[in-house]
Formats: C-alpha cells, sequence, structure tokens
C-alpha cells in the first residue's frame, strides 16, 4: 500500500507540476464515513460530505449563505413556477462520458424515488431538457426554495448507472452504491468501508480555476473522540472533524495544529408534551420552564461555550431568525407564573434524552432537571442510546423530549414544519411535533412561506412565527450546537469549511 | 478412534451452544433499537419507514422471522448487514485475520512475559524485583482496559511520538487472502500499543498463577525427591517443577479466552482497530441487527473451538488426562 501511495503521489507530482503547482495528500478522519457511494441513498452529512468531493452540485452554498454557480453557469426565474438552470459546458464525468441536461434530468428523477430525497423534491413536477446545456424545472406552485434544493443535484453518470444498475437499495448491495462516476473533484480510487477510503484528484476536473492542490485525499473514519484527537496531535492525520469539546483548547493551544470554530444550525430544543401532561397545556407553565432553564449557563459550564445559547429555531443568518427574541433567565419570574397557573406546589413529570446523539446531550438534560427543581417540578429523568431513543420518541413516551434539528433546506420554514406544526399523519407535517403543540397561525404562515417567492414578506412570515413561538413558548430552545474543526498548520481548511458542514476538500490548499 | 468420538461430540455441542446464542440474540434485537433510523434521514415519513420496515420482515412474528433466519443460517446465510450490505459472515470473517493477530500478540507478550516473571517470582521470592513484580501486579490488575489504552495513545501516540496510535498500518495481502500486519514494519508497529494494552489484563493475573503454582510444585514430594536424587538444579526447576504448573495455567488460560474476546472489543476501539470487537461495537450502534447475532454466533463458535483445543493441549501436556468423553 505503502509503495503504492508514494508512486501515487509521485506520478501526481508530475502531473501537478505542470499545472497547479505541488501534489499534496492529505490525511483526515472523521467520526464515521458515508454509508454509500450512492448519493441518494441516504440523506446524511456523511453522504453530503462524500458528494461535494466525488460529485458536484448544479450550485452550491457559500460561506454566507448565498449560492456559487457550479454545474450550473447561471439560473434564471421565467416565471413563478418555472427556473431554468444553464449548465457548464464540456464537463465530463469520471467515466469519461460528457455530462449534458440529459444526465441532470435523470439524476433529478432518481431522486425523486429516493426514500430520503423525495420529500425534498416532491414540489418539483417536472424537469426537462430543453437543450444539451439547458434544465427547466416546473415546481406545482410558486415556491421560494427552488435554489435550495438545487443544491440537492449532484448530476450523475446516466449511461454509466444504467449500465451497471441504477437502483437505489437501503438495504443490501447494489451498484451504485459500490461505484460512483460524478464530475467531482475525487475519484474514489479504494474503499474498505468502516476502515478507509482513498480519492485520487480528477485529472479532468472542470475547476481549473480552483486552487486546490490536494492529489491524494484519505478518509480513515475515527469513531472516538480522543483517539481522533491523539491522531491529529501526533501529526497521523492532517485533518479531523468533529472536535469534542472537552479537547478544543487542546488543539488551538498545541503548536503546529488549529482549531476552527462556526456557529453552527442545529438547535436543540426540550418539547413538552401537552397531551400526556395537561400542566403543559396551560402557556404560563411552558413559559415558566422557559424562563427556569438557564440555558446561558448551559452553554457556559456544561458546552463549555461551544454553542450560542438560542431562544428561536431559526440561527443568525436564516431568512426567519428574529433579532428581538432573546434568551430569558428569571428563576423569581418562573415561580411567579407557577402561581398563577395554580401550580404554586409544582408537579411531576418524565422525561427522556439520548446520551450519544447530540454534544453533551444526557448532561444538558440532567442540567435542565435539577434547574426545573426549583420550580418544584419534579423530572423523572430516562437517558439512552440514540438506537433506543428514537423508537422512543416515536412513541411520545416521555413527558419532556430532546430533539435536535438541522434544516435540510437551511430555510426556517423546515423546522415548523417538522417540529412545529400541527402534527398530521397523511401530510406528514409535525411529525417531530413530540409536544403536540398547535396553533393555527403557525401553521398557515408556515405553508404561506412556501409558496411566497417576494424575500421579504417571506422574512416577515417567518419570523412572525418565530415571535408566536416565543410568546407562548411552545417548546424551549436551548443553543444551536457550535462546529468545530482540527487541522495541521498549514493546511487551509478555513477557506473550505461553512456552516453546513460540507467541507469543499476539492477547493483545499496545502502549504508546503 | 477416541479422537474421532470426541470431536463429533464437540461440534455436537458447538451446535448447540450456537442454536441457543441465536435463539439469545434473536430474542434481544427488538431491544436494540430500530434499525430503520440509522437507515434513512431524519425527515423521512414513518408511512415510508414502515413500509421498509414491512420489506425487512421487520414486522413478522418472532417464530416467522426465527424460522427464515434458522432455515438460511443452516446453508451458512447469517443474514445481509444493512450498513456494509455484505452477507454478516462474510464481514465479519474481513475482519477476522485483524483481530486474530491483535490476540496473538497479546498472547506473545503475556507468555514471554508471564513465564519468566512468574518463575522468578517463585524461586527469589524475596529479591527486591520480586517484590516490584508483585506490587506492579497488582497495580495492573486493578487498572480498567480502556484507561489503560488512553494511558498509551497519550503517552507514546501523542507525548513522545514513538508509536502510531491507531489503526492497523500497512498490510499484506497473503495468497490465501489473509491480510498480515506481520510482515511490515508499519504494520508491527502499529500493533504494539494495542497487543500490550490487551495484554495487560491478562499479564498481571498469569504472573501470580505461575508464581503461586511454582511455589506449590517446589514444595512437592517428587521435586524434593529429584533434588534428593543429585538432578541439577536447572532441571528440577525447568523441567519437572514447570511441567506441572502449566496444568492449571492452561486451564485458566483457555477460560480468559473469553475475558481476551471481550476486551478486543475495548481495546480496538480505542486504537480504532479493524478487527471483529471493533466492527462489533459498531453494529451495536448502529443497530445492524444480523451484523450483531452472525458476531455473537461466530464469537460462540470460536469458544467452543478454543476449549476443544485446550482439552488436547492437556493430554500434551499430562498423558495421564482422559479426552473428556472419550472412553479409555
Amino acid at each position: 500500500m505503502k509503495t503504492l501511495r508514494t508512486l501515487a503521489t509521485a506520478a501526481a507530482f508530475f502531473v501537478g507540476a505542470a499545472g497547479l503547482g505541488a501534489a499534496q495528500t492529505l490525511n483526515f478522519a472523521y467520526d464515521a464515513d458515508p454509508v454509500s457511494l450512492d448519493p441518494h441513498e441516504q440523506l446524511s452529512g456523511g453522504t453530503l460530505q462524500m458528494a461535494h468531493m466525488v460529485f458536484d452540485p448544479l450550485i452550491r452554498w457559500n460561506k454566507d449563505l448565498g449560492f456559487d454557480p457550479r454545474l450550473a453557469e447561471s439560473w434564471e426565474r421565467v416565471d413563478d413556477t418555472t427556473m431554468r438552470f444553464t449548465l457548464r459546458d464540456g464537463v465530463t464525468f469520471h467515466s469519461g462520458n460528457p455530462m449534458t441536461a440529459e444526465d441532470v434530468v435523470w439524476t433529478i428523477e432518481r431522486l425523486k424515488e429516493s426514500p430520503d430525497f423525495k420529500g425534498i423534491f416532491a414540489g418539483w413536477v417536472s424537469a426537462t431538457a430543453l437543450d444539451d446545456t439547458t434544465v427547466e424545472i416546473k415546481t406545482d406552485g410558486p415556491s421560494p426554495l427552488v435554489l435550495h434544493t438545487a443544491t440537492y443535484v449532484f448530476p450523475m453518470d446516466k449511461a454509466f448507472y444504467e449500465e451497471g444498475g441504477a437502483e437505489i437499495v437501503k438495504h443490501g448491495d447494489s451498484f451504485a452504491s459500490q461505484n460512483a462516476s460524478g464530475t467531482g473533484p475525487f475519484i474514489v480510487e479504494s474503499r474498505e468501508q468502516g476502515v478507509k477510503t482513498v480519492f485520487q484528484r480528477n485529472p479532468n476536473y472542470w475547476d481549473t480555476a480552483s486552487p486546490g492542490n490536494v492529489q491524494t485525499a484519505i478518509l480513515t473514519p475515527i469513531k472516538e473522540a480522543p483517539t481522533r484527537v491523539a491522531a491529529l496531535l501526533a501529526g497521523d492525520v492532517d485533518f479531523i472533524a468533529p472536535v469534542p469539546p472537552t479537547d478544543l483548547d487542546r488543539i488551538r493551544d498545541n503548536d503546529g495544529t488549529k482549531l476552527v470554530t462556526m456557529t453552527g444550525t442545529r438547535i436543540i430544543t426540550l418539547q413538552l408534551n401537552q397531551k400526556r401532561n395537561e400542566a403543559f397545556a396551560d402557556p404560563r407553565v411552558r413559559q415558566a420552564i422557559a424562563y427556569a432553564i438557564n440555558n446561558e449557563g448551559i452553554v457556559d459550564k456544561i458546552m463549555k461555550g461551544f454553542g450560542t445559547v438560542a431562544a428561536q429555531q431559526s440561527p443568525a443568518g436564516y431568512v426567519g431568525y428574529n433579532p428581538d427574541l432573546t434568551p430569558r433567565f428569571d428563576v423569581a419570574k418562573a415561580q411567579a407564573l407557577m402561581e398563577e397557573a395554580g401550580y404554586a406546589d409544582g408537579f411531576s413529570a418524565t422525561m427522556m434524552c439520548p446520551n450519544n446523539r447530540y454534544v453533551n446531550d444526557y448532561k444538558i438534560c440532567e442540567a435542565a432537571a435539577a434547574m426545573l427543581a426549583k420550580i418544584k417540578i419534579d423530572i423523572d429523568l430516562t437517558t439512552m442510546p440514540k438506537a433506543q431513543y428514537w423508537p422512543k420518541f416515536d412513541e411520545r413516551a416521555a413527558d419532556i423530549m430532546m430533539i435536535g434539528w438541522h434544516s435540510d433546506t437551511e430555510d426556517s420554514a423546515n423546522f415548523n414544519e417538522f417540529l412545529t406544526m400541527t402534527p398530521d399523519a397523511d401530510t406528514g407535517r409535525g411529525q417531530y411535533n413530540s409536544g403536540n403543540y398547535s396553533n393555527p397561525k403557525v401553521d398557515e404562515l408556515t405553508l404561506a412561506s412556501l409558496t411566497e417567492t417576494d424575500p421579504a414578506k417571506r422574512a416577515a412570515m417567518l419570523q412572525e412565527v418565530e415571535k408566536i413561538l416565543y410568546d407562548e413558548a411552545a417548546f424551549i430552545p436551548l443553543h444551536w450546537q457550535d462546529l468545530a474543526w482540527g487541522a495541521r498548520e498549514g493546511v487551509m481548511i478555513e477557506d473550505v469549511l461553512n456552516v453546513m458542514n460540507f467541507p469543499y476538500l476539492g477547493d483545499l490548499v496545502i502549504e508546503e | 478412534m477416541h479422537i474421532l468420538a470426541f470431536l463429533i461430540r464437540r461440534a455436537a455441542q458447538a451446535m448447540v451452544v450456537m442454536f441457543v446464542i441465536s435463539i439469545i440474540g434473536f430474542s434481544i434485537q427488538d431491544n436494540l433499537g430500530d434499525p430503520l433510523r440509522e437507515l434513512v434521514g431524519q425527515s423521512v415519513s414513518e408511512a415510508e419507514r414502515e413500509a421498509l420496515r414491512d420489506e425487512l420482515g421487520l414486522n413478522d412474528p418472532f417464530l416467522v422471522q426465527y424460522a427464515r433466519f434458522l432455515g438460511n443460517a443452516v446453508q451458512g446465510d447469517l443474514g445481509t448487514s444493512y450498513f456494509f450490505k455484505r452477507p454478516a459472515i462474510e464481514v465479519i470473517l474481513d475482519k477476522f485475520p485483524a483481530t486474530f493477530e491483535l490476540v496473538l500478540g497479546a498472547v506473545f507478550i503475556f507468555v514471554s512475559v508471564s513465564i519468566p516473571a512468574g518463575i522468578y517470582c517463585a524461586i527469589h521470592r524475596d529479591s527486591w524485583l520480586s517484590r516490584i513484580i508483585m506490587t506492579g501486579s497488582i497495580v495492573g490488575i486493578s487498572i480498567p482496559v480502556f484507561l489503560t489504552a488512553i494511558f498509551m495513545v497519550w503517552l507514546f501516540g501523542v507525548e513522545l511520538g514513538w508509536l502510531p496510535a491507531f489503526g492497523r498500518g500497512d498490510t499484506v495481502t497473503l495468497p490465501w487472502g489473509w491480510d498480515t500486519g506481520f510482515l511490515t514494519w508499519d504494520g508491527i508497529s502499529h500493533l504494539i500499543l494495542p497487543s500490550i494494552t490487551l495484554s495487560s489484563i491478562m499479564l498481571p493475573l498469569f504472573i501470580r498463577l505461575i508464581r503461586a503454582e511454582m511455589l506449590e510444585a517446589m514444595g512437592t514430594d517428587y521435586v524434593r525427591f529429584a533434588r534428593a536424587k543429585g538432578l541439577s538444579t536447572w532441571r528440577v526447576r525447568y523441567v519437572h517443577a514447570f511441567r506441572n504448573t502449566l496444568l492449571p495455567v492452561v486451564t485458566v488460560g483457555g477460560l480468559m479466552i473469553g475475558t481476551l474476546i471481550a476486551y478486543t472489543i475495548l481495546t480496538e476501539t480505542v486504537f480504532q482497530w479493524p478487527g471483529m470487537g471493533f466492527l462489533f461495537l459498531e453494529a451495536v450502534n448502529r443497530v445492524d441487527t444480523p451484523l450483531i447475532i452472525a458476531y455473537i454466533i461466530v464469537v460462540g463458535l470460536i469458544f467452543v473451538v478454543v476449549n476443544t483445543i485446550v482439552d488436547f493441549i492437556y493430554t500434551l501436556i499430562n498423558p495421564m488426562v482422559k479426552l473428556p468423553g472419550a472412553k479409555g
């Protein structure tokens, strides 16, 4: 293996010397590796990270939550329900086949078949190839989220997959899960699942303006956080993610390594089930809980500053972010509200939390339970691994349940669709609303925001929803989980990282 | 002939053991969590998940599921891993060489350290070195293995930077498909920390055991008689006395294989060693039930095989011992 790698690097050096400058090898470690090489099999961070290496999206998010053209050179809105994308000319897949509008249409149709992605693409009624480089998308109504959705279109090589086998298999083997032909900056050279994946730079990559100089990228999944950190500190790997909160200082202070952190977009919340516990049906009790929980304290003490205190679902930068809403910790006020609601003597409630899903999840719940004891709410807390937790969550098995949410569309409406709209088994809305919170106004505004194409009006609607949720204490917002990456000095990860946590490794520069 | 009878009997026992294990494994699988959650993204609807669950046959009654499993199992198919999307047994066998070499490394270390140390401590009971070894072994026995592991990573991997702290390094594929790390320096250097860690659980115990057995043997009549006969001290100690300490050591060693397998799970996880133990813990985290059940069945088989080998070794060490169940 080693000789092979050396040879590859040497060969790459000669290729690279002609063009871009010295080729580099990147050894990087994540906590897991993607389930599959099929970008449509599972909607998860791991899959998308892989997709950004091996495939290329039509457009992609930039650091300011705007869109950068990738395989789509430009786009124009023809009318309220039609969007036209113009594709880059002369792009080829890893197999050598040229990428055309046909491939894009085929990819979109495949996405609509994928159990994980079909929800996102439900509003796209048709995709048509007008000519080799133009794709026209029609939506079922006016849609403000066409571009958000287009970031999920990673064109796949139609001819390659149709020959090998194109079906999406969630369990069991498939051609697409083991073989890939995209247009991306890297080609998968070898893959031993759960152990090592080796990527080689695509010699025919279309983006010749990319400063990236990584010739070989080797992904080693390292599940155990201390081992991952040790691998970076020992110099065995150049780049790791995620960095656990306990090791932030160590990586920052250590000579030769650096730390990059960002405010994340995953909101951590507690939901109060009004159907299970009648006390929670009274908004004053919910407000009392919001006042009783010191989320600033949780971020400081438990998260060691590795989080951003939240008072709403939408993080800053999202359209629905309402700057007027601020955290409210006030025990006296909480006690007064409890008294007003007729619960001066308190009551008891059950609570369930996962213990390996979110950063410090169970510690947060323990702290919250202790804080609620101060307003005489006696909490019976159960924590469990996520594998057991999710079935319990589906059963709505406790009065208070923890859930963290990251909006797949990077849009505020998504939080409401899943977390705060009235649960409805037929439409799937409110699927993760274990609190059974229901407010027609929230439902109405959220649905309206999904067809409103005027950005200003849309922002006003979504911000109003946040205000209602805040006033009624529909749920207890805790914090947005921060993101952290560690790297060796000279590996310029800060230039390719973003809040979605898709490092654009194709553009990564490693200095000599 | 009696060896054959013994083997047949053992094979029958192995079948029973694995059958029982499979029932236990199967009946706990519902408590391991919902595998669907690990297969799909967060926004997939409940109806969609239900349809997948049906497709996987997870909604069938227990007996139907078990009968189906058993039917496939007798044909050598223990199910398909949800994560690896390959037959579970194949995935496990792929990881077997890594675990086997790790265990071999650990056994090599504790045999080559515990035998000399145990004998030394028995013969030079009151020397200062014996005291250090005996005190050290008490400390060693009381440190949990994951602490040893993390300490090793920190000291040799990070602070001193002498040895790699994760993975298996470069391996060479032998003609029969076995990936070995023994043939490259990189592979061996990766093996050092994990195998020291793994041996650290057994080492103190074996030093104490060998010392105690050796002390006892040195006081027996036949040793005193051998001395009286004028045999050399060397011969008395290492041939007569030592050989008789081996029987209990092998017995305990055989029993400890189970412990060793259990500890490979911890050791492999900390060192990211791509073996069966690491695979198992990951499978539990991902609720990869077919892989979990296949693993415990394979481990059950390893137990039976190891104990059979231990019984054979008995007869080699002490010809007076008969193979269990064989008529002499």
